[in-house]
């Protein structure tokens, strides 16, 4: 069982504590790692929780690629750490090339912030041992940059290879394939646009990220 | 020497650019009723020392396709405009 996580801090990210918040009423254990380090402290998981790294300068996620916990971040990932990025995350996953593709405009270009019902399509990775395809959720997003894109042949691929995680039941952003969320080729990193850590109690009116967060704790 | 350059990093052709659509139909609410393809990117612009115009061209290409453009969803065009 997972225990403790790390939640990346980037000069501007700001989802850090509701990520913690969230990690710790399921009885995990949180704690900031900050982007200047390269410390990743022993932690069983990762998080790159939203927000704006770096100011969301040139593009969002671009200038991230080169924080020092970037490095160490690969190689956790690269030896099956589970490793999640949400919103902003998922963008510096595609910038730093450990997820493919990209997240541009929203198709409409309007910021988005709703409750969105969200659907597995696979659960061979750290977010779906507490799930089965098809299951639906109804998890937040709250994003400008949100509209996946990739080539056809990195589609297709993905689409072979089991790795779109989430769909989108109603695309409220133009994303190609209703894409809400990708994960690599072993299923340890997974990036997604809706926001987990605040469907996490009826307060927020949904609870349905926890078992998204704790699948990630058991990974 | 020192080298004027300029980066225009646009919209990879069958990417949609929603900024462009929305300024596309926005202009013929101004009389503007001939605009099409309106596109929207970004202009860079940055010294650079290298021996020659190509050297200085090779060196900004090389920091566009790793960091100044997204390959994945845009194009970008080097000029050198002056030394």
């Amino acid at each position: 069982m997972t225990q403790r996580v790390g939640v990346v801090r980037f000069p501007g990210t700001n989802c850090e504590f509701d990520t913690i918040d969230a990690i710790r009423s399921l009885d995990g254990e949180a704690e900031v790692l900050w982007h200047g380090q390269y410390d990743l402290k022993n932690v069983d998981a990762i998080v790159i929780p939203g927000g704006f790294a770096h100011g969301d300068y040139l593009r969002c996620g671009a200038i991230a690629k080169f924080s020092p916990i970037m490095d160490s971040i690969n190689s956790f990932a690269q030896d099956g750490g589970p490793v999640l990025g949400i919103c902003n995350g998922f963008q510096v996953l595609t910038e730093a090339g450990l997820l493919p593709g990209a997240l541009q405009k929203n198709a409409g270009m309007k910021f988005l912030c709703s409750m969105q019902q969200i659907e597995f399509v696979s659960t061979s990775n750290v977010l779906g041992h507490q799930s089965t395809a098809g299951d639906r959720l109804l998890i937040p997003i709250n994003h400008f940059e949100g509209n996946y894109v990739c080539s056809p042949e990195v589609l297709t691929q993905m689409q072979a290879e089991n790795r779109i995680v989430f769909r989108y039941t109603d695309n409220p952003n133009g994303s190609t394939a209703d894409i809400a969320g990708i994960c690599n080729q072993a299923g340890n990193v997974v990036g997604m646009m809706p926001h987990p850590e605040r469907a996490t109690s009826h307060l927020l009116g949904s609870t349905d990220g926890n078992s998204l967060l704790k699948s990630l704790l058991a990974a | 020497m020192h080298f004027e350059v300029k980066v225009e990093v646009s919209p990879r052709e069958g990417i949609a650019n929603p900024e462009g659509s929305t300024i596309e139909r926005a202009l013929p609410a101004l009389g503007f009723v001939t605009a099409g393809n309106v596109r929207v990117g970004k202009v860079i612009r940055l010294q650079v020392e290298a021996d020659s115009s190509d050297d200085a061209k090779s060196l900004v290409e090389d920091m566009c396709s790793r960091f100044l453009s997204n390959p994945v969803i845009e194009d970008s065009l080097v000029e050198v405009l002056e030394e």
